[in-house]
């Protein structure tokens, strides 16, 4: 099957002090199929964001990106300006962490809804109002009528996430791509807003790309899950063997450092070392300082990705599996 | 905004202008010198008979409040007294200048407000050469003093390439506006520099900030995501300092019509103050602390209509 979005050995560079180049993004390799949902995995600046980001075109000024990101079969980096509209109108929306930073503070919520549906698809006010309210009422607003004449400070975290959602679908997309959606919220807020994302995921037949640090939530809400460590892909995998399957020692050290609930008093197990920004990566495994099953060879040879236990690792030195052959 | 906002502020700008013309009416009786000796005129040594009747006349005697109240309740009914100086009423003497010095001020204003917002939006959007261009050019404007800046004008525009008249005020709306060309530009200089860096500033947040994004990734275009959510974000600011900078033009058009010959308001004051003439900077002194106020009122009232989340006090908590 043809993938619906497809990451090339993607790899991202920023202009840096004196004309020097920054890499973010070492190497990605991933492919979605339609309709399935992808968690992708991380610790801060492991360059999830800018990964999905590079799925619409947004980012940050003066980057480079070299492989490439295919969106059912065209490549998005070569994109003029209107293609790249059209990808956004239609094709692909997002929804990003921080509702409040990312809807415009002055406009009201029902500007914000109808905004691209009456500048973008023509319909009239009327019929954008009309619109919005459906889709407010789909994400489970309640009172939807109000809500589109109040302003986002006039509304709780959760409501304003929710918001975004219902604007991401109004586009109609095939693709969402949600950037940790439930971080910025409380507790039992996230489980709402997940539930409202999975059950849209279902009805719309949506192809997700779910971003989070939360390996628990990755697994119980995709297909699959993938794991990015300083810039480049480490591990992917089925989402249900994320917790027994994962080959990749630091997705190993990232499953141990998860707090036991059950065993009051254990101490949390971190991860020694400290995370490596993706620009500070050697040749090497970026995860070899921290590594340790390292090898002299993981200091100087970057690992390709390849099959490994149910799914693909990129490490020289792959966990085997309890049961396998060695 | 609701109706008690709007009530409060007209609360608060009488009492400002209360306050205002207390200061202005007691600050001129603490200068040093006599108004009457003026009235004498001459060389000769003033006759005390003579300086004692003109101070009856003039209720120069009276106790502050009692003079306060009769100058206040005059400026009220449009009676600001006489000018000792010119012999005339003074609300003839202002009535006269005051449509220069407003179609002066209402020049540089849209000179500014244009000018000055179209160069800053242009180097926020931008960036690059184009805002490195134009910081360059508004920080020079804004170094230079007025009076210099009007006399390079002069100097370019009147004397060498002969396109402006460089004095005087002229007849008809035509003419007058081309008389004001000059005196507009030189006192519009410093202020349109001023708007066009915080524009340029306003834009250039907006156009990093995240909710701009979201626009973009949603596919809005492009023209629409400038003007709805750039522009209309960044106009609190701009807002502010082009009110700011319109106050001052009214503060700052005595030096410009002096310098260019205009017979407005400004060059009245300037000439006044020079005289003693107190009954006329008296009047200009409200006039201009009152076209301040107005303004800086206006402008607040305005900023909390563009962005809902201005503080209008009411119930803190």
């Amino acid at each position: 099957m043809i993938p619906l979005l497809e990451f090339d050995a993607l790899r991202v560079t920023l202009p840096g002090p004196r004309g020097t180049r920054r890499t973010v993004i070492h190497r990605v390799d991933l492919a979605l199929a339609p309709g399935s949902a992808v968690g992708l995995v991380g610790e801060s600046g492991s360059g999830k964001s800018l990964t999905a980001r590079s799925v619409l075109g947004l980012l940050p000024p003066g980057a480079r990106v070299d492989g490439d990101v295919r969106f059912d079969g065209a490549s998005v980096p070569a994109m003029r300006p209107p293609e790249l509209r059209a990808l956004r109108r239609g094709g692909a929306a997002m929804v990003f962490q921080d509702p409040r930073a990312h809807i415009n503070p002055l406009r009201t919520v029902g500007d914000f809804l109808t905004e691209a549906l009456v500048s973008v698809r023509g319909l009239t006010r009327a019929a954008a109002d009309a619109r919005a309210t459906a889709l407010l009422d789909e994400v489970h607003v309640a009172d939807a009528a109000r809500r589109l004449r109040q302003r986002p400070a006039e509304l709780s975290g959760g409501l304003l996430q929710r918001v975004m959602i219902a604007a991401a679908l109004a586009a109609e997309p095939r693709l969402l791509l949600a950037d940790e959606p439930t971080t910025a919220l409380d507790v039992t807020t996230q489980a709402e807003v997940m539930a409202v994302i999975d059950e849209a995921r279902r009805r719309h037949g949506l192809t997700l790309l779910f971003i989070t640090h939360d390996l628990a939530l990755a697994a119980a809400v995709c297909d699959r899950a993938a794991v990015l460590y300083a810039g480049t892909l480490a591990e992917e995998l089925p989402a249900h063997r994320l917790a027994t399957g994962a080959t990749h020692p630091y997705t190993r050290a990232l499953l141990a450092a998860r707090p036991d609930p059950t065993v009051p008093g254990a101490k949390l197990r971190a991860i020694e070392g400290r995370p490596l920004p993706a620009d500070e990566a050697g040749p090497g495994c970026p995860f070899a300082p921290r590594c340790a099953r390292a090898t002299g060879t993981c200091r100087t040879e970057r690992p390709e990705p390849r099959p490994s236990g149910d799914g693909r690792a990129a490490c020289h030195h792959p966990v085997p599996l309890e049961g396998s052959a060695p | 905004m609701t109706a008690h906002y709007l009530l409060r502020r007209a609360l608060g700008l009488l009492a400002t202008l209360l306050a205002a013309s207390l200061a202005i009416y007691g600050g001129l009786f603490l200068a040093p010198g006599d108004p009457a000796t003026l009235l004498v005129g001459g060389g000769k040594p003033p006759n005390p008979a003579l300086l004692a009747e003109i101070h009856r006349q003039y209720h120069l005697d009276d106790p502050f409040l009692t003079r306060y109240w009769h100058w206040l309740t005059g400026m009220l009914h449009g009676d600001a007294g006489t000018s000792l100086a010119h012999h005339d009423s003074v609300a003839h003497l202002i009535g006269s200048r005051i449509g220069t010095t407003a179609l002066l001020i209402a020049y540089a204003s849209t000179l500014i407000l244009l000018v000055g917002t179209a160069l800053g939006t242009l180097a926020g959007l931008r960036g690059g050469r184009t805002a490195t261009a134009v910081t360059a050019a508004t920080g020079t404007l804004m170094a230079v003093p007025t009076f210099v800046s009007a006399v390079l004008l002069i100097w370019l525009f009147a004397v060498r390439l002969g396109w402006l008249p460089a004095y005087g005020t002229g007849d008809g709306l035509a003419d007058r506006l081309r008389h004001l060309t000059l005196p507009a530009l030189a006192l519009a200089a410093s202020w349109l520099a001023y708007v066009a860096q915080v524009t340029r500033s306003a834009v250039h947040t907006e156009q990093g900030s995240e909710h701009v994004q979201t626009a973009r990734g949603r596919g809005i275009p492009e023209r629409l995501v400038i003007r709805r959510h750039v522009l209309r974000n960044a106009s609190g600011p701009i807002l502010s300092v082009a009110g700011v900078s319109v106050a001052g033009l009214i503060a700052g058009s005595s030096v410009i019509e002096q310098t260019f010959g205009l017979n407005g308001v400004g060059a009245l004051l300037v000439q006044s103050a020079a005289r003693q003439d107190l009954a006329v900077v008296q009047a200009l002194a409200l006039l201009t602390v009152t076209a301040f106020a107005l303004v800086n009122t206006a402008v607040d009232v305005a900023t909390a209509a563009l962005d809902h989340r201005t503080p209008i006090g009411g119930a803190r908590p």
